[in-house]
């Protein structure tokens, strides 16, 4: 068993984050792990990008060939696109929809959504708004993480896990936030996913 | 103990000092290697006090601080990126000669493609032009284990070691085990008493001495078993890798079986016994090199008439950059991958100054101040403010090394580019900005020099600056005239006062300092944030 993933999103962002649980839960069911980070100038507001590996045996190379990766996980729909050279050809294109504009020359939304509606394996949703519902409107992020779960090769109970561990400090209704987040984002997967 | 943490690299090289028995960590912040002495200075050991652990002003002080530590007999490290080897390079090339009594290892951390670097300089060179050992760590386990390797090594032979990392390794986590811890040694001066008086007849000795070791040295790198030569059956190539070249060669052989005979090489000197082995046993070699094709280089020798050398030089790898897995793909004949391309409409996306950026204003009130001028006047520096170089602003002509806007600016002048400007950051003025100043001042050159001051090491992510506080002091202190020091509030609402001082200033036939002061923004919402967090907290009074 191998997850190559591709965390994707704009300094600032906090993609770690959800490499953060991926870890904890890959860590607890006795899988290997490589994390590659982007530490440096490219935090201030440039593209930035994670490569996390799992697998169930020792990992060589802290970063992912090209045509290899799994997984692009992506907290932006733009960022999401800047990595399918990395994608392999049945690879899962899991993308947040709500834009992060900072620059002057950003693509038109529907043209955005065509690429990524012509990309065949995806799930794009705007984990903003879900969030917002939920009435955690920071818990975007890990919508997303709920979204791509069908696809880690990790049980959901270990996610679950993971969050209420890293969470645990901030108290039983931050736990249940991020625990719903997760949820929306995963159901939201499952219903789209074919 | 066998708890496995999850650490990068960085951090493994960190918590092995702490495990070794370190007794002080000095350092300047400079990506890919800051991460070292922050984990060290939010350790335990470090907060009770057991681990002298901070911020230098420059990379030169914290080599000659650990110097001396390792002087008294305890355990020390320095790190640095690379380029801030440069600026240790006198006293990191004159401790090769002095030696170490404590353990002394000095970490530079590259920057192959320069992810967030001017340049993409092999510290293995400095290393070997410094006649020190060289340790390369092949992943986070191999880095955690050579610091206490190193500190070994460091004090039996009586030497500085070099431990050369590159991004990928320092920025990158895995799996780390870690070993017993060891105390700390006490204090023990050097037996002889003139090893660290460098004066032309010990000197004289000592280098002989550093001359003899290199055997030595090379001895340990055969029997360390850091260097390891792996047989195989299909000898028409021989693969020669350093340091992380190793992991991308393994990730092309999914089985973990490769054909060829490998040498994996982590220590330098290279024991010549191991290069000859696969050398004579081989029709060819590739040589996959995280950096300059150094060990490339002098296998080919300076005619290349032995057997094929395989590498950077002849194209089979590109000769600039760093590796991945592709690359040594295509190099050893298999097949490239490549996913989809990046569709068209997907736009770069550069960084940029955060939204609140005290410098967004200075570059924005400065450049409006030179609007009766020329452009290419403006001498920039090291740091966030860099950034300034792109869209939106285009306000800064040059970005070279730590320090060089005031003396590039001091040169234009001289060379009659009036007025000439030049933009530093408080912690790179403190860093190398103060001498650069001096040159001014002794000869009255007509310079603007804006300090833009947001109270922090910003683009390393907020560390200590060294000049906080003190940054008028310094400059009155060197001899700049009080009526040319001039602290803005750099906010659009000081504008029409801002603008007015800067143009004044311009005019003035002399030195004149300008500090835009205001904290940056990521720093102050941090501060916020624990001011809050601490305010939540009941106090028990």
């Amino acid at each position: 068993m191998k997850r190559d993933i591709i965390l994707a999103g704009v300094g600032g962002q906090g993609i770690l984050s959800i490499a953060t649980t991926i870890g904890a839960a890959a860590l607890n069911t006795g899988l290997h792990l490589k994390q590659a980070e982007v530490h440096g100038m490219s935090q201030r507001g440039g593209d930035v990008s994670s490569n996390l590996r799992i697998a169930d045996h020792e990992i060589a190379s802290d970063l992912i060939p090209y045509g290899k990766a799994d997984l692009i996980i992506s907290v932006e729909p733009m960022e999401s696109l800047r990595y399918l050279p990395l994608l392999s050809p049945g690879g899962w294109l899991i993308t947040n929809t709500k834009p992060f504009i900072n620059i002057t020359d950003y693509p038109k939304m529907e043209d955005l959504m065509a690429e990524i509606e012509n990309f065949g394996n995806h799930i794009a949703l705007d984990a903003d708004q879900v969030a917002k519902d939920l009435g955690s409107a920071r818990s975007a992020n890990m919508v997303i993480l709920g979204a791509a779960s069908p696809f880690l090769g990790i049980d959901f109970s270990e996610l679950q896990d993971a969050v209420r561990r890293i969470f645990g400090r901030k108290g039983d209704e931050i736990v249940k936030l991020n625990l719903d987040a997760l949820q929306a984002g995963r159901d939201y997967a499952l219903a789209h996913k074919n | 103990m066998d708890q496995k943490l999850m650490l990068l690299g960085d951090e493994a090289i960190a918590q092995a000092a702490i495990d070794a028995g370190m007794s002080g960590i000095y350092a300047y912040p400079g990506t890919p290697s800051t991460e070292i002495t922050e984990y060290v200075m939010q350790s335990k050991e470090a907060r009770s006090g057991q681990i002298r652990a901070g911020w230098s002003t420059n990379e030169k002080t914290a080599m000659e601080s650990a110097l001396g530590m390792s002087y008294t007999g305890k355990r020390a490290m320095v790190c640095m990126k690379h380029v801030g080897l440069n600026v240790a390079a006198d006293p990191f090339i004159n401790s090769a000669i002095t030696g170490a009594n404590g353990g002394l290892i000095i970490v530079s951390a590259d920057d192959p493609s320069m992810h967030s670097s001017q340049n993409e300089q092999d510290s293995r060179v400095l290393g070997k032009f410094a006649l020190m050992p060289v340790l390369e760590p092949t992943n986070q386990q191999n880095a955690y284990d050579m610091v206490h390797y190193g500190f070994e090594m460091s004090e039996k032979l009586g030497v500085p070691v070099l431990m050369r990392i590159t991004t990928r390794l320092a920025h990158s986590r895995a799996g780390v085990i870690r070993k017993e811890s060891r105390k700390q040694n006490e204090i023990n001066l050097p037996k002889d008493s003139g090893q660290f008086i460098l004066l032309p007849a010990i000197a004289r000795r000592q280098y002989k001495e550093l001359l003899k070791k290199q055997e030595i040295f090379e001895s340990w790198s055969l029997t360390s078993g850091f260097n390891v030569f792996t047989d195989g059956d299909n000898k028409s190539l021989g693969v020669i890798t350093t340091g992380i070249a190793h992991n991308y060669l393994f990730e092309n052989y999914p089985d973990r079986h490769i054909p060829y005979p490998v040498l994996k090489v982590a220590q330098y000197p290279v024991p010549k016994a191991l290069v000859e082995k696969i050398y004579n046993s081989c029709d060819a070699i590739l040589v996959l090199e995280e950096g300059y094709p150094i060990l490339e280089e002098s296998l080919r020798g300076f005619l290349n008439l032995g057997k094929t050398i395989h590498g950077r030089l002849d194209g089979t790898v590109p000769r600039e950059g760093e590796l991945n897995p592709n690359i040594v793909a295509v190099a050893l004949g298999m097949e490239d991958t490549h996913g989809k391309d990046i569709p068209s409409i997907v736009a770069s996306r550069p960084p940029s100054l955060c939204k609140g950026c005290p410098h967004i204003y200075s570059y924005n009130a400065l450049t409006e101040a030179l609007s009766k001028w020329s452009k290419g006047r403006v001498f920039s520096d090291i740091g966030c403010y860099t950034l300034g170089a792109l869209d939106p602003f285009d306000a800064i002509n040059t970005c070279v090394d730590m320090g060089a806007s005031i003396t590039m600016a001091k040169g234009a002048a001289d060379a009659g580019l009036l007025p000439a400007v030049a933009v530093i950051g408080d912690s790179t003025f403190a860093h190398s900005g103060i001498t650069g100043l001096i040159d001014c001042v002794k000869e009255k050159s007509q310079v603007t020099i804006m300090i833009l001051d947001n109270e922090t090491t910003a683009m390393t992510g907020g560390q200590d600056s060294s000049a906080f506080g003190r940054i008028e002091d310094i400059c009155t202190g060197v001899g700049v005239s009080k009526d040319h020091i001039f602290v803005l509030n750099p906010s659009p609402k000081y504008h029409q006062e801002n603008l007015a001082i800067l143009k004044q200033e311009l005019d003035y036939q002399g030195v004149s300092v300008i500090i835009p002061r205001r904290e940056c923004i990521q720093t102050a919402l941090k501060h916020i944030k624990e001011n809050k967090k601490a305010e939540s907290v009941p106090s028990e009074n």
